[in-house]
């Protein structure tokens, strides 16, 4: 027997947990087959397969049948453009800010020099600070610098310098390397620097012993910083907001506009699909994971 | 074969100042001469603390002296780096890489001089068969036991062929038993291939069991360096009179000097003791004797009349193979070691507390020491 009396209490925290965390997203879910076009309602799922045929705001008949919302979006050219925006962007910035940081928490770990303190505190200021101040900063920064920039140059036209797809990475990559610093360090805390002293001792210059036995072995910390960088690259709306010009809407910010205008469940089948992809990527991240364990 | 130089190691006045945490600076190693001969089996002995494993570290090229240098081979190192040095490490954690095998483990040393396949295969089979883990190669270091790591540890040093292994307490981690058995292999393979071992060790058992010579160092300094008989039977020191195995030491006056014997006026024991003068004391002059417990004689009566003196037992202590008897004499508690040759189950056999008795101290194996 457990010697911990469970509480009928601890079973409803847990029940009401679960209920707030899930529900919204079951919700979302089911209204993403929802019949009816003004997505107020759940009026039951399109009954259907053939010509599209509407009864007043309901879908009756469709020729993707319950999936009719699905193949609206596909139909739909901005989502593919915004959708191609954003792992551009969360790509991009995963992979330059995971290599920063990685390179900034072994500098950490190595050495030590005189603004250290400062570097450390450094990084977690980005993390407190609102991200609608952090927003406003890049918007400012980048408009008072490209404004320099172009009148200096005497840029015109196509040449101007402006807020877009470039900017949006690189604020992503500001905001995303402290994560990465942080976590990187986090595995650094407990690496022997006997293994570098070891792979030195055996023949292999700094260089080779970086490659074949240090990275080897924090690329997993490596793996979840990037894997961090990933996911707040990819649904970050307030800084990109900001930060983003002509023809570099992310999905967030498209998702954002289609709510101003009208909640179609067009929203609802992105937002199904965004969910999968998500579900399968930790999925495959627990089994790698599981398997390294072994 | 090249030539070899006489030493395998030099240091010469080698110094290693550190900055402590309170801001002082704190010579680690302080003006350390050393002279490691090829082939031989080193120990430096002490310690935590006693600039044993930062010496180890400055020869292997992970620190570098603050003064003085360190020859290889004839060869002054300056900041040589590790990976330019012809000498290998086994670490006290073994430093194993975690994500190789066993075989890219001691591999890895073979490829870094890009070794052909074939010889690295070779060369990784012989290895493995000298420390008895043949069929392991495909086997990941966390699925061994600590003993095995070990050997994998020793493995991949010994793989390289270097002149000097440097060896920072490889058996730390192991249980009593292994440890034994390690230390009977650790010096038959240093034996069979005759490489040079620098071998860092706090246990002076260890010490004396497997060196041909040890240093015993403490708080930076090299405090004596000789054979395992010459520290045991003749320590020049306190220090190491008290260190290496046990000793009761008796305060006194050097009364006189008569060549290779000396007079100690001891005031707890009110009497002269005599024994050999280790060429440092001077006359007048304070000085400690220095004897061993097993070398004490107990007896009825005096054997001679000098170095004898009348006692009464206070404890004794059976161990088996031996007896621990202290003595009280005079003001002073002597510990004897008396080694029970004789089977027997009466008490009295192994003295008893109040037992009247005479300790006879052998001029020869009693030692007279400065008092430093």
């Amino acid at each position: 027997m457990n010697p911990h009396r469970r509480h009928p209490f601890i079973r409803i925290a847990a029940l009401v947990v679960y209920f707030f965390l899930y529900a919204p997203i079951v919700m979302l879910v089911l209204y993403s087959f929802n019949a009816s076009r003004t997505n107020i309602l759940f009026e039951g799922f399109i009954p259907s397969v053939g010509p599209l045929q509407m009864e007043g705001s309901l879908v009756t008949q469709s020729p993707c049948g319950a999936f009719h919302w699905f193949c609206e979006l596909a139909k739909n050219q901005e989502v593919g453009v915004a959708a191609r925006n954003t792992l551009t962007i969360a790509l991009t910035s995963t992979f330059v800010s995971a290599i920063i940081g990685t390179m900034a928490a072994l500098a950490m770990q190595r050495y030590n020099f005189r603004i250290k303190p400062f570097a450390q505190l450094s990084l977690y200021i980005p993390i407190v600070i609102p991200e609608i101040v952090m927003g406003i900063g890049v918007l400012t920064l980048f408009s008072q610098l490209f404004a320099i920039v172009n009148n200096s140059l005497g840029l015109a036209g196509d040449a101007r310098l402006t807020l877009g797809i470039g900017t949006v990475i690189v604020s992503h990559i500001a905001f995303c390397v402290p994560f990465v610093t942080l976590v990187v360090q986090a595995r650094l805390q407990g690496f022997d620097k006997s293994y570098e002293e070891a792979a030195m001792d055996l023949g292999a210059n700094e260089l080779v012993t970086f490659w074949r036995v240090t990275f080897p072995m924090i690329l997993p910390g490596v793996l979840s910083g990037a894997l961090l960088a990933f996911t707040l690259s990819l649904d970050d709306f307030v800084i990109t907001f900001f930060a983003t010009g002509p023809g570099a809407t992310t999905l967030p910010i498209y998702v954002y506009g289609l709510l101003r205008r009208i909640i179609t469940p067009q929203v609802n089948a992105l937002s199904t699909i965004w969910i999968g992809l998500v579900l399968v990527a930790v999925v495959l991240l627990q089994r790698l994971q599981a398997r390294e364990a072994k | 074969m090249k030539e070899l130089s006489e030493f395998a190691v030099e240091m010469r006045d080698v110094v290693k100042t550190f900055k402590t945490p309170e801001g002082t600076m704190l010579n680690a190693v302080d003006h350390v001469n050393m002279n490691i001969k090829n082939g031989e089996f080193f120990s430096m002995l002490g310690s935590s603390g006693c600039g044993k494993t930062t010496s180890l570290r400055m020869m292997a090229g992970f620190e570098w002296p603050s003064e003085g240098e360190i020859y290889i081979e004839g060869q002054a190192m300056g900041h040589t780096p590790p990976f330019q040095r012809n000498v290998n490490t086994v670490f006290q954690s073994y430093a194993l890489f975690q994500h190789m095998t066993v075989y890219q483990n001691i591999a890895f040393g073979l490829e870094m001089e890009k070794a052909p396949p074939d010889e690295i295969k070779a060369r990784v089979g012989r290895v493995l068969d000298m420390v008895q883990l043949m069929g392991m190669e495909k086997r990941f270091p966390k699925q061994l036991s600590g003993g095995q790591q070990q050997r994998i540890a020793l493995a991949r040093a010994l793989v390289k062929l270097p002149n000097v292994l440097l060896l920072d307490e490889p058996l730390g981690a192991l249980d009593l038993k292994l440890r034994k058995e390690m230390q009977l292999e650790l010096k038959a393979i240093q034996q069979k291939v005759g490489i040079t071992f620098i071998y860092v060790t706090h246990d002076q058992e260890e010490a004396l069991t497997m060196s041909d010579r040890i240093a015993v160092m403490s708080k930076g300094k090299v405090m004596q360096m000789g054979t395992p008989v010459e520290i045991y039977e003749r320590p020049t020191s306190r220090f190491v009179a008290g260190f290496i195995g046990e000793s009761n030491f008796l305060e006194g006056t050097v009364q006189s000097i008569n060549g290779e014997r000396a007079n100690v006026l001891v005031p707890a024991l009110m009497t002269e003791v005599t024994g050999l003068n280790t060429g440092k004391v001077k006359m007048g002059e304070k000085a400690v004797v220095c004897i061993r417990p097993e070398k004490i004689r107990i007896s009825d009566e005096p054997v001679s009349k000098q170095n004898s003196f009348r006692g009464a037992v206070k404890t004794t202590t059976y161990i088996g193979s031996d007896t621990h008897v202290y003595v009280e004499v005079g003001k002073l508690t002597i510990k004897v070691w008396e080694q029970n040759r004789v089977s027997s189950l009466d008490p009295k056999a192994y003295y008893t507390a109040g037992q009247n008795l005479t300790l006879n101290l052998m001029p020869e194996n009693t030692l007279i020491l400065a008092d430093a």
